[in-house]
């Protein structure tokens, strides 16, 4: 028997339907392997329902609730309280949900759910776009990104939806990318630990929609932290906390040109110059607020 | 939690190879050059499939069978110790 068969921990099963190249598997397993087989995963519809596949068998070890997109945060407290009425202990109950699902449709139940402080996780894999459906642009897709609807360029920003989870002041939120896997693996581990709504945001880069070679997930992950567009931070009860290699980027010159991150993706392979700068000057604005946030 | 008896209702199982055994979509393969290898493990921690086994001797081994061929691991590796050949010659 293989090492992936062998289901004394919870694992998420190889041989799945994504992409080739699509970190989802991945970030998955390592949400599982932490969260343990007393989990239930609700799924909005998004890349990774399909990823889920059908009645014939799935990669998921844990039961799986594939929920409406605007939903998935009201079920998760529904079965939240239902598991605890029946006197189940030591089980999470996680939200999996794609960008769209969370900052455009499912944002009223997100909020209402951090708002009476269920006690659920819930986690955002960004793509930042409508990927499953065929790439169109949702709240999360940043400024001047190709997608279908989009043809000539974003004019419009990323909403900062870390931030705007951090003033609901729930007990924790925090950023996360594939590229660096131990500190999202740390976070989960945190996020396991605290009673009351978890919120984490996670970067997955997306090679069919963000117009790179596959073998390029890693890398793209990883410069999105170093050049600074992605910082990697944790806010606990309040108290904001740069974690991982962006506790350095608070100095500008620790930071790659955003250009590096940039020139690899298709998807901004039209931008000006201008433009170019212009994102540059974003990223530096947001690090100045981070700094404030940060002397707090 | 709840326990559902087998085959009782048409619930999905874990499975493995849930979309069939995806070596099939693979236009490349990933070949380790176990001289080069220095146990470091990054592929085995980066492979977004989670294809690559860790043998008991420490040594990377992947799964030709569910590897879709997308080579994560080859870009990760510090010493180039992973190659893409194509599938098709």
């Amino acid at each position: 028997m293989t090492e992936a068969l062998r289901l004394d921990n919870a694992r998420f099963l190889r041989g799945n339907a994504a992409c080739p190249g699509c970190p989802i598997p991945k970030e998955l397993d390592t949400l599982l392997s932490v969260m343990g087989k007393r989990t239930v995963l609700v799924v909005p519809a998004s890349c990774t329902s399909v990823i889920l596949g059908d009645t014939r068998g799935t990669p998921s070890t844990v039961p799986v609730i594939h929920s409406a997109m605007a939903a998935s945060a009201a079920i998760a407290s529904g079965v939240e309280r239902a598991l605890r009425a029946r006197g189940e202990k030591d089980f999470n109950v996680v939200v999996w949900a794609g960008d769209g699902a969370t900052g455009d449709i499912g944002f009223a139940t997100l909020s209402g759910a951090a708002e009476r402080n269920e006690n659920i996780l819930y986690v955002c894999y960004d793509n930042e776009a409508f990927m499953n459906t065929g790439i169109q642009r949702s709240s999360l897709t940043p400024y001047g990104a190709w997608t279908t609807t989009t043809p000539e360029g974003k004019r419009e920003f990323k909403k900062p939806l870390p931030l705007v989870m951090m003033q609901h002041r729930i007990p924790y939120v925090a950023t996360a990318s594939i590229g660096y896997i131990f500190d999202y693996e740390q976070k989960l581990r945190k996020a396991k630990g605290i009673k009351g709504f978890r919120y984490i945001h996670l970067l997955s880069p997306c090679p069919p929609g963000w117009r790179y070679d596959s073998s390029l997930t890693v890398e793209v992950a990883k410069l999105a932290v170093d050049t600074g567009i992605w910082p990697l931070f944790e806010v606990e009860n309040g108290e904001f906390r740069l974690t991982s290699v962006s506790k350095t980027h608070l100095d500008k010159s620790r930071r790659k040109p955003v250009e590096a991150y940039l020139k690899l993706q298709g998807r901004f392979k039209n931008l000006t110059q201008e433009q170019v700068q212009e994102i540059q000057r974003m990223v530096d604005e947001m690090w100045e607020e981070i700094k404030a946030l940060v002397k707090k | 939690m709840i326990e559902v008896p087998e085959y009782s209702v048409p619930l999905a199982r874990p499975k493995l190879g849930s979309a069939g055994k995806t070596g099939f979509w693979r236009t490349s393969r990933p070949v380790i050059d176990y001289q080069k290898c220095t146990k470091c493990r990054l592929c085995v921690i980066y492979c977004v499939e989670n294809t690559i086994d860790l043998m008991p001797d420490m040594y990377p081994r992947i799964d030709y069978d569910y590897c879709k061929g997308c080579g994560v691991c080859s870009n990760v590796c510090p010493h180039e110790a992973i190659t893409m050949e194509p599938e098709v010659k």
